[in-house]
């Protein structure tokens, strides 16, 4: 694809300071500073306050979640360009089968678009492979059965609970940290959309000790990224060498199955993307070309009135 | 209507027919021989780009309308399934939704460059309260249809803009409970959203023909906001204003195809992708940007009737502009004073705009009250009193003597 | 208003010497680009009305036809539309076999599995290597309803809306309807499971 080698090359320029150079160096700064500044916890006051930038106030006393931004990584489906990479979608399928499925579901994604070329791209075989491999309930006859090509993920698991596990369908575009006024404004000309699996691999990677001070309620895990509070319910999913990946060049660890499985659950959140970017990029060619023809034309009918 | 009689088709069919019905003869002197200003710059071709975005949105919408499932099980998934399985579904539907935010980028240029020319002056009332009818039907219609896709946003904002009905002394909470066809937003709200969002872009369409018909009766007005008076001030609509109206489309197009294509969400809020749970509510509550000024002045009165009354007042006003406006001088060009207030009503409403996506509380909240308060005072004390107190400009005898014969004012037209 | 000035504007000047070439170029290639736009941009709205992917996916369907002994039918829903899949019995092929193609009314097979043009002999009827089993879309050749088994003059199918007889091959033998009962693309993947699509 032409499309990807433009992409890079348009990536290793930067676009991020290409951007900020356009912009100008003030209101980089500002964003910089707000997508940085780590969340200071004062302890005592009974709330954790933060020093972020503005749009971070408390409200009402409740603390702003998350408390601290995801880092913002370099995805291959990023940028005007980006395409989803199959490679990882497959890693990503395998994690997300071997891990996430234990609790999650994925209700919206049908086995038959992992052969999608523009998606995971397995073979026909390799498809039926992985839709044989789990059970799903027969819409006709109320029957478990191994899936077919046409069935569907099954959605969570309830294990008895009346709010089983979020399915993780949507779950990259569901999920989208704000990083407030100008960087919003910064990202949409950039442009950076990818906050939704930035999200996914920030929770997946952030678990660590809770700081001194604070005490997390039982059964939840101490995340300074997750999205609604400061500790999540879900235990730390991933452990070095817990999925054991084809390819040896490919490293076994927390970091790259939490990219992997991002990247794969931005798939099945936006199937379409790889599709989209090619006929944009093909669209906006022509509509630009269009453009130019028309002012010609408007040129040439106006070339001798005065206006 | 002197160029509709001159226009005679050549064929005998067309002359047999355009004797019983002279729709060729409408079209041509409407169209195409319809005596423009000269000196329209690019503001004016922002009605044309909201003709073609009300046409986009329909042929999109009748289309999302074939896959669209309108109960508060399927509808959801009906959109899930538009994105996935429909051929170019999620090209259609990306349209359709960023459709709704250039459709509001349009018009509100389109009356932000009407306020600045005062274009809404006499004899142009008609047109302008046409325009803020469609205004207010477009809010109801893009209100409505973000309801549709039933994500948490879509749950959200419907039950707390029904609620505000419920602001209404005495016969609110029966308006909400009729408007709701239950006792919260539902299945019978749902579906009665989308009977009316279907209905409602089709009453644009005819409200459209009349602000055009209220357009060609007096004509249009222009940069200098100085009446036309002789023919050499005009130019035919045809080729001159289709061709520079062709152009400004396609850069616009250019503008909301990048959205559509790069980055179809960024307008949107991540909760919309979540599907409705009536037991939990978001944590931020965020109306669709082009909501955002409304929601702020909304938030900034500290009482749930009067923020309702705020709220409607922001727009009502927008009626009594053409009488509120006491100045003889239309465009700002030759008002200098009003020209600095405009600028700053701008930035209000830019400001309003952030302050409605922050938090209401602590300094937003100040600051919220002083640019509500400046809003009404602009419209409600600025507009009269200048009226009477400003020294305008000297304003040229005609367009033509100010395009021929002034280079620096044709230059500054153009700009 | 002053009619004595032309509504036409200063344009056409003569003192501005213009390639007239050039110029017609432009407005050419800006209405054919346009013209192919509005071409191209049309594409996805008539596309979307197609079958879409789930439906797509769902054109194929396998059935297990193990529990359906001689002289048993089952009805199975592909693409929207019954098809019958029929285990016949000695008698039931026997029969159909011993018609002389010049009686059929329709003599060619309507199998999507061989040739257009191949006849309408019970053998390229029955699925191949498995001459008991007939399988047929349901929907009558004449205007769509679904003809009832076990019925009519020949002891096959019998349409109720308009009186068309099918013999035991599913071949039309009587009545409006104009040809045989449509033969789908049929795969046996094994003896129990056979793949309609």
């Amino acid at each position: 694809m032409a499309g990807r080698g433009i992409g890079s090359v348009m990536a290793s320029l930067g676009w991020t300071k290409m951007a900020l150079a356009g912009l100008g160096l003030a209101l980089g700064t500002v964003s910089t500073l707000a997508q940085e500044t780590p969340a200071v916890v004062i302890e005592g006051v009974g709330a954790v306050v933060e020093t972020q930038a503005e749009d971070d106030h408390a409200e009402g006393g409740v603390p702003h979640y998350p408390l601290e931004k995801p880092e913002r990584l370099d995805w291959s489906f990023a940028g005007p360009f980006g395409a989803y990479d199959a490679a990882q979608l497959q890693r990503g399928l395998q994690v997300f089968q071997q891990v996430c499925a234990l609790c999650h579901g994925l209700e919206r994604v049908a086995f038959r678009t992992l052969a999608s070329e523009t998606g995971p791209f397995l073979t026909e075989e390799q498809m039926r492979e992985v839709a044989a491999s789990v059970m799903v309930v027969d819409a006709d006859t109320g029957d478990r059965r191994p899936a077919r090509p046409a069935d569907y993920f099954p959605g969570s698991p309830a294990f008895g609970s009346a709010r089983p596990a979020p399915d993780l369908s949507l779950m990259a575009k569901a999920r989208g940290v704000s990083y407030g006024f100008p960087a919003w404004l910064i990202d949409g000309i950039i442009p950076y959309q990818e906050n939704g699996a930035d999200y996914i691999h920030a929770l997946l990677t952030g678990y660590h000790a809770a700081p001194a001070g604070t005490t997390v309620s039982p059964g939840t895990f101490y995340n300074p990224y997750f999205v609604a509070d400061e500790a999540i319910g879900m235990p730390p999913p991933l452990s070095d060498g817990r999925v054991a990946y084809a390819d040896e060049a490919i490293p076994e660890t927390v970091d790259q199955y939490a990219r992997d499985v991002a990247a794969f659950l931005m798939w099945t959140a936006e199937p379409k993307l790889t599709d989209r970017k090619q006929l944009g990029f093909q669209a906006i060619v022509f509509i630009l070309i269009f453009a130019v023809l028309l002012y010609f034309a408007k040129r040439q009918v106006w070339r001798n009135v005065k206006h | 209507m002197e160029a509709l009689s001159r226009w005679q088709p050549k064929s005998r069919a067309a002359r047999w027919f355009e004797s019983r019905l002279p729709l060729g003869s409408l079209i041509h002197s409407s169209f195409i021989a319809f005596p423009t200003p000269r000196n329209l710059n690019y503001w004016w071709t922002f009605g044309g780009i909201l003709a073609f975005m009300l046409a986009v949105q329909i042929v999109t919408g009748i289309v999302l309308a074939m896959h669209y499932i309108p109960s508060s099980d399927g509808a959801f998934n009906s959109v899930e399934a538009i994105m996935r399985d429909v051929n170019y579904g999620w090209l259609l539907r990306y349209i359709h939704a960023n459709g709704a935010s250039m459709f509001f980028v349009a018009v509100y240029i389109h009356m932000f460059r009407g306020l600045y020319y005062g274009s809404y002056k006499a004899p142009r009332e008609v047109l302008w309260i046409i325009g803020v009818l469609l205004f207010l039907l477009m809010v109801a219609t893009a209100f409505l249809g973000y309801v549709l896709p039933w994500g948490q946003m879509s749950y959200w904002a419907a039950t707390v803009i029904t609620n505000l009905f419920g602001a209404i002394p005495v016969v609110g909470e029966a308006i909400s409970t009729w408007l709701w066809g239950g006792f919260a937003v539902g299945q019978p709200l749902l579906n009665r959203f989308f009977s009316l969002h279907y209905l409602l872009p089709f009453m644009i369409a005819g409200l459209v023909v009349l602000h055009i018909w209220a357009l060609h009766v007096p004509g249009n007005g222009n940069p200098l906001g100085i009446n036309v008076k002789s023919r050499q001030d005009t130019l035919p609509f045809h080729p001159y204003y289709t061709t520079k109206d062709l152009f400004g489309l396609a850069v616009f197009v250019l503008f909301f195809a990048w959205f559509v294509f790069v980055q179809p969400n960024y307008l949107g809020h991540p909760d919309n992708y979540v599907p409705a749970d009536p037991l939990v509510t978001p944590s931020h509550i965020v109306p669709e940007w082009y909501f955002l000024p409304f929601y702020a002045i909304l938030r900034a009165i500290p009482s749930k009737l009067g923020g309702v009354i705020a709220f409607g007042g922001a727009i009502v006003v927008l009626f009594f502009v053409p009488w509120l406006d006491r100045s003889k001088v239309r465009s700002a060009r030759f008002r200098p004073v009003f020209k600095t207030f405009f600028w700053l009503l701008v930035a209000c409403a830019v400001g309003l705009g952030y302050l409605g996506s922050q938090p209401a509380e602590g300094s937003y909240l100040t600051i919220s009250r002083f640019l509500t308060a400046y809003y009404f005072a602009f419209f409600l004390i600025v507009l009269p009193l200048l009226g009477k107190m400003e020294k305008t400009k000297p304003l040229p005898t005609s367009i033509s003597e100010a395009v021929l014969n002034d280079g620096k004012t044709a230059a500054r037209a153009e700009a | 208003m002053d009619h004595s000035t032309s509504a036409q504007p200063d344009s056409a000047h003569p003192d501005h010497p213009q390639d007239p070439g050039r110029r017609d170029f432009i407005y050419i290639a800006a209405a054919t680009v346009g013209a192919v736009g509005v071409g191209l941009v049309a594409w996805p709205f008539i596309d979307q009305m197609n079958p879409d992917e789930a439906q797509l996916a769902l054109a194929t369907i396998e059935v297990d036809i193990s529990a359906v002994e001689p002289g048993m039918s089952l009805t199975v829903q592909w693409r929207g539309k019954p098809v019958f899949i029929r285990h016949r019995t000695e008698e039931e092929i026997a029969a159909a076999r011993a018609v002389p193609l010049t009686d059929l009314k329709d003599q060619t097979a309507r199998n999507a599995n061989l040739p257009a043009d191949a006849l309408a002999t019970d053998e390229n009827r029955a699925a191949e290597g498995h001459e008991a089993i007939l399988i047929m879309v349901g929907v009558c050749t004449h205007l769509g309803c679904v003809p009832l088994g076990d019925a009519g003059d020949f002891g096959g199918w019998f349409c109720p809306c308009h009186g068309s007889h099918y013999d035991t091959a599913g071949r039309i033998r009587l009545g409006p309807a104009p040809f045989n009962l449509d033969v789908p693309v049929v795969n046996f993947l094994d003896d129990a499971t056979v793949r309609i699509g």
